[in-house]
């Protein structure tokens, strides 16, 4: 009998899915229905100090091969936020994604998260379409690496570093982050995107920019975590396009310990994490892979 | 992926409510929604008013910036549309009794034109009554409510459904109009022991069931509903 049990550093999993940040995890109540659907974990939508509308409508679409999304970081703030964490911590392993300016906001709101019962928290480095976060904080490594710093001074739980494809250092911002004391990364956030609509001759989203996620971006992702894991020590969690077993098996290959699943919600539904388990269960027992760990990274050797 | 449709006519229902028909070959059921892109304004939800194999229809009141914009637009001109997305109504029920109020008739008048039910329409006044025409043609009974008693029972949509309970017995009520009414009709179906399916509204961003923006309770309004049962 095989094991879906994992771990990201001191975190054990039941399973090794979890739901990306930003997909359906606003309230306390979806996030215990995510739980409840056969992932190991889920995080929470990014958090900010204070409460965020995100940006006007439109700010999301289907395109071939994914979505792209200019949610634009929509959130009730860390205050409010509480009651949320109240509902789902209970129910199981609740990772707390944040996002701030700088150092001094990321501190903060991990110590926040801390205090409501997150197992950990994801620093998000890597929104591609918030002016003045995301990835605009994520891509220097000197930033990354006093951020990740001054979280860790400030928490006891586990800090993991959602970084950007957006760009051609991925590896120096991964080398950033465990330098830094950095505890896991998680890669890969959405692809910086477009889409103009010809007919008004106007870029659709609102906010002009957005991000890129599902199918398309997978092989971009599986890179990544590739890269990523030939660079550094810190246990590593996949995210990027993830529908099936298939993919999820390929990032744990290329390197991650478990693996998030977002845009497939949309398409397939929260059963996504139940098909994902059962097809990995069986792949495994007919490959021989007797546990999660014996194929982490089975494609480097 | 979105569609660029082209207006093909323009009704007018009520003094601020007009019904936009547009070229549209998409598979709609009754109760799903749009979202429809006015550049430079917004993108909003919308009910699907009309169904036919080849045209679809809005039914748009002008309320904030986007529905007062749409107003602007003209036989001819394009819009960029989304979905459709959501349940939809099931009408597996042959006796049902619908209850449309205001506005909010226009997400049921699909489900009146396929079933051909009983149906009670409800607005403020006899001005905001909507779509009274083809519920006229479809409806085996049409009855009107209006809350000042200018057109039909003198009343609102759920006193009227409660005297009509009182006459005739449905296997379901199916109804959307504003929140008021909704929570009174589930209140009165929950005291009669009636089945009900009841289309809700939320502001939407994604309208896929992703981003989880429209969360009631553990209920995405996008993707579980917009139409709900009682449980």
């Amino acid at each position: 009998m095989v094991s879906l049990k994992t771990a990201v550093g001191s975190i054990s999993l039941e399973r090794p899915g979890m739901i990306a940040s930003g997909i359906m995890d606003e309230t306390g109540d979806s996030l215990v229905r995510v739980l409840e659907s056969g992932a190991g974990a889920v995080v929470t939508k990014s958090i900010g100090l204070e409460p965020n509308a995100g940006h006007d409508n439109p700010c999301f679409m289907e395109v071939r091969g994914g979505y792209v999304n200019a949610m634009g970081l929509p959130n009730p703030g860390i205050e409010l936020f509480k009651e949320e964490m109240e509902v789902a911590v209970p129910k199981g392993k609740v990772i707390g994604s944040i996002y701030g300016a700088g150092p001094d906001d990321f501190a903060e709101l991990g110590a926040k998260m801390e205090d409501y019962g997150a197992c950990a928290v994801e620093l998000n480095l890597s929104c591609p379409h918030a002016k003045g976060y995301g990835m605009e904080v994520g891509t220097d490594p000197e930033l990354v690496k006093s951020i990740v710093s001054a979280v860790k001074s400030t928490v006891s739980i586990p800090v993991w570093a959602k970084i950007t494809p957006n760009t051609h250092i991925i590896t120096k911002i991964g080398e950033a982050v465990q330098d830094a004391g950095g505890d896991a990364i998680v890669a890969i956030n959405t692809l910086k995107a477009m889409v103009i609509s010809p007919e008004f001759a106007r870029p659709i989203m609102s906010n002009k920019f957005c991000g890129l996620s599902g199918e398309a971006v997978k092989p971009v992702g599986v890179r990544a975590i590739y890269d990523l894991r030939s660079a550094l020590d810190i246990p590593l969690v996949g995210v990027g396009g993830i529908s099936d077993w298939r993919d999820a098996a390929e990032y744990i290959m290329a390197g991650a310990s478990a693996f998030q699943i977002g845009s497939a919600v949309g398409t397939k539904g929260l059963e996504v994490f139940q098909q994902v388990n059962e097809g990995l269960s069986s792949f495994m027992e007919e490959y021989g892979y007797s546990s999660i760990e014996s194929m982490v990274g089975a494609a480097h050797e | 992926m979105s569609d660029v449709v082209r207006i093909k006519r323009i009704i007018d229902e009520a003094y601020d409510t007009k019904t936009f028909v547009f070229d549209w070959d998409a598979e709609v059921r009754p109760g799903q929604f749009i979202m429809i892109w006015i550049p430079g304004t917004d993108e909003i939800p919308m009910s699907v008013s009309g169904i036919c194999e080849h045209t679809k229809s809005i039914t748009v009141k002008a309320i904030g910036d986007a529905t007062k914009r749409l107003h602007e637009f003209k036989e001819g001109d394009r819009l960029s549309i989304r979905g459709p997305f959501g349940n939809g109504f099931d009408l597996s029920d042959k006796n049902v009794l619908i209850i449309g109020g205001g506005v909010g008739t226009a997400a049921v008048m699909p489900a009146v034109v396929q079933t051909g039910a009983d149906t009670i329409i409800a607005a403020r006044s006899e001005r905001d009554l909507i779509m009274l025409d083809r519920a006229e043609k479809h409806a085996a009974n049409l009855w009107i409510a209006t809350d000042d008693g200018s057109k039909g029972f003198h009343g609102n949509a759920v006193q009227l459904m409660k005297e009509k309970l009182k006459e005739k017995s449905y296997d379901c009520i199916l109804a959307c109009g504003p929140e008021v009414m909704l929570y009174f009709t589930y209140k009165a179906c929950e005291e009669l022991g009636q089945d009900c399916q009841l289309s809700l509204e939320r502001y939407m961003k994604c309208g896929a069931g992703v981003c989880g923006c429209c969360v009631m309770d553990d209920k995405r309004i996008c993707k579980d509903g917009p139409v709900f049962t009682k449980d």
